[in-house]
């Protein structure tokens, strides 16, 4: 499997994230090792409880495993493997999930007070970006999902698909390395959520690299790699192109 | 931008910051009086002159029971004052002063209950007051008893709006007499009124207006402000001598400085800066206390949005700051309302009380530090803890 490894965005190598619940330890990831390349369009897929979640988690850089070694891109966010523990600090990851990660959420998790814009701007601010850029930055990547009109309506004035698009807005605002998409069609109707879908695949088209993580077959078979988790471990990891050969 | 939440709630946030609104309001007001008594207090220690000190029987704030005492003593005859003049080495002026309220008439009008003091030729270089017009009245009119008076702006505007004074004769007690002089203009000093002043020669007062002998107080000038301690001194064994008393006993007199008004003014104002003090930094605990509670409910309000923050890229930091501007923001709105009411109050009492309140330049400061200190102080824990929210956790919220 090894391919040119400037390509290669993510890497996980034997991940193990476990949580002590009292006397009970629970691996929710259970050695997985995972490489990601440029302008994939993968599905993560997996009944509840699999592991998907704290996989994506650990992915976006919310969450930092308790075993095994992560890098993204050719930074290393953690490496726990014998005596040098090397992890990065919130600040890092932080960063990481400001430049790098673009979150789309099922329930889209826009600022309910805020304007479409100003949710799209969000990550700019954080990003340290002045003022008039992330104005023109933000409009930009409203035009892209098609809501320029809807700049200064709140999130309560927007359709579910149009929130959805918004979130997505904001997503690539940062021009982000990978679009992480959890569930982006759990809460939308199965119109809105096709419509979501191709725009999805249209941004992959782009050249964007997207992960997808879902327990519909329907949103995954949009995916050219399809990955099953199932009691976190790798269950299986098909390519499209190798079901075609 | 993380301000707008402030605006959902914006009563819950005036509410909250009722504390420290008290906390400023009770502070600047008291600020505001004590600068205000305190520049006019200045004003009134220059003005009586700090080489100026009063013999009577009584030390002035012994309290009651050295008033009480001192009513036992003989009574201080308006003479020792020349006593003094003629024997002292270092007293450049001296004068009695005995005092009555009585009623003023000039045609129709009158005046009721108006301060009338006694005294004699030096009491102008003795206090150090000018004459605008006529004159002060000379060792002559005192001897012969005349009946001249001097008075001060407000018995002039009150009887003479629009003519001379100076020539004019109104009664007091009903007798007639003719305004020589008129004070100038000298403005309220503390809780005295200088311009209501009226004096005539202290034995024309002790013929007409004087019945019964309540006796005097000897105001006394130094030659020099630096030779104030001699002057006392000596005035002090002058007066052991003049009323005959015994090595072995006591005073039964006083002598009376500015200083003791400065030590009784300082303790006083020292007392109402205790009293603010404490009751401001009572009501900004209490404050705080309310803006670290608002603080921690809008923490666990908003923890989702945190957890959106953080999912796009917000460190601890920038989540921290946002919080603690948002309690200062609380807290500013408390400062600003406390400050304006002290400023309406510093208002108030300037125009309708004697009192001179002035609203002190360094508010703003006062205000800004206030902000700085119980904003960061209260905010510091909610915003804590706001930073350091687990992402997953608050998104799932």
């Amino acid at each position: 499997m090894t391919v040119d490894s400037n390509n290669v965005l993510i890497n996980f190598n034997d991940i193990y994230r476990t949580y002590y619940m009292g006397a009970e330890v629970i691996n929710a990831l259970n050695g997985v090792s995972l490489e990601i390349r440029k302008n994939e369009y993968i599905s993560i897929m997996g009944p509840s409880g699999s592991g998907k979640s704290t996989l994506m988690n650990i992915i976006g850089c919310l969450d930092t495993p308790t075993a095994g070694v992560y890098q993204f891109e050719s930074q290393v966010v953690c490496d726990l493997t014998g005596d040098s523990i090397v992890k990065m600090n919130d600040n890092e990851l932080a960063k990481i999930r400001n430049k790098k990660i673009g979150f789309v959420f099922q329930t889209f998790n826009l600022l309910p007070r805020a304007t479409a814009l100003q949710n799209v701007e969000l990550p700019l601010i954080y990003a340290g970006i002045p003022k008039s850029e992330r104005r023109e930055k933000a409009m930009y990547s409203l035009e892209k999902v098609g809501l320029l009109d809807r700049a200064t309506h709140k999130p309560s004035e927007l359709s579910g698909g149009q929130r959805q698009r918004v979130a997505i807005a904001r997503a690539l605002v940062n021009s982000p390395s990978i679009i992480l998409a959890d569930e982006p069609t759990g809460n939308l109707d199965s119109e809105t959520s096709k419509e979501i879908m191709e725009f999805l695949d249209e941004l992959h088209s782009q050249n964007n690299t997207v992960i997808l993580v879902t327990h519909e077959p329907d949103i995954a078979k949009h995916a050219a790699r399809v990955i099953q988790i199932l009691d976190g471990k790798i269950d299986s990891d098909i390519r499209k192109a190798d079901l075609v050969n | 931008m993380s301000l707008y939440a402030l605006w959902g709630h914006k009563l819950r946030a005036v509410l909250t910051t009722l504390g420290i609104t008290i906390g400023v309001f009770t502070v600047g007001s008291v600020t505001a009086i004590i600068e205000g008594l305190n520049a006019s207090f200045a004003d009134q220690i220059s003005n009586l002159g700090s080489d100026v000190f009063y013999v009577s029987r009584h030390a002035w704030f012994s309290g009651y029971d050295g008033w009480l005492k001192s009513q036992k003593y003989k009574i201080i005859d308006v003479n020792t004052a020349e006593y003094i003049y003629d024997n002292a080495e270092y007293v450049e002026a001296t004068s009695p002063m005995i005092r009555r309220r009585a009623n003023l008439k000039y045609k129709e009008k009158s005046m009721e209950g108006i301060e009338i003091t006694g005294v004699n030729h030096m009491m102008p270089i003795i206090e150090g007051t000018e004459i605008s017009e006529g004159r002060f009245f000379s060792p002559f009119d005192v001897r012969h008893r005349k009946n001249v008076v001097v008075i001060g702006e407000n018995v002039r505007k009150e009887f003479f709006p629009n003519t001379a004074a100076v020539g004019e004769k109104i009664s007091i007690k009903g007798h007639k007499f003719l305004i020589i002089g008129l004070f100038e203009k000298k403005g309220k000093m503390l809780f005295n009124d200088l311009d209501s002043r009226v004096q005539i020669p202290y034995l024309t007062f002790k013929k007409l207006i004087e019945r019964d002998n309540r006796g005097a107080t000897i105001a006394v000038k130094s030659i020099h402000p630096d030779l104030l301690a001699e002057a006392e001194d000596e005035v002090h064994n002058l007066m052991r001598i003049n009323r005959g008393l015994h090595p072995t006993e006591d005073d039964d007199f006083a002598i009376n400085q500015m200083n003791t008004l400065m030590d009784l003014y300082n303790q006083m104002t020292g007392f109402l800066w205790a009293v603010a003090i404490g009751i401001g930094s009572i009501s900004l605990v209490v404050g705080g206390i309310g803006v670290m509670n608002i603080m921690l409910v809008s923490v666990a309000e908003r923890t989702r949005e945190i957890g959106i923050r953080k999912s796009i890229g917000a460190t601890r930091q920038k989540i921290l700051f946002q919080f603690l501007i948002e309690s200062m923001v609380v807290c500013s709105i408390g400062v600003i309302t406390g400050l304006l009411l002290a400023t309406a109050t510093a208002l108030l009492i300037q125009n309708f009380t004697p009192l001179a309140a002035k609203v002190p330049a360094n508010w703003g400061i006062l205000g800004a530090g206030v902000v700085l200190i119980v904003g960061v102080i209260f905010g510091m824990w909610p915003a804590n803890r706001a930073a350091k929210l687990d992402p997953i956790d608050a998104l799932r919220y």
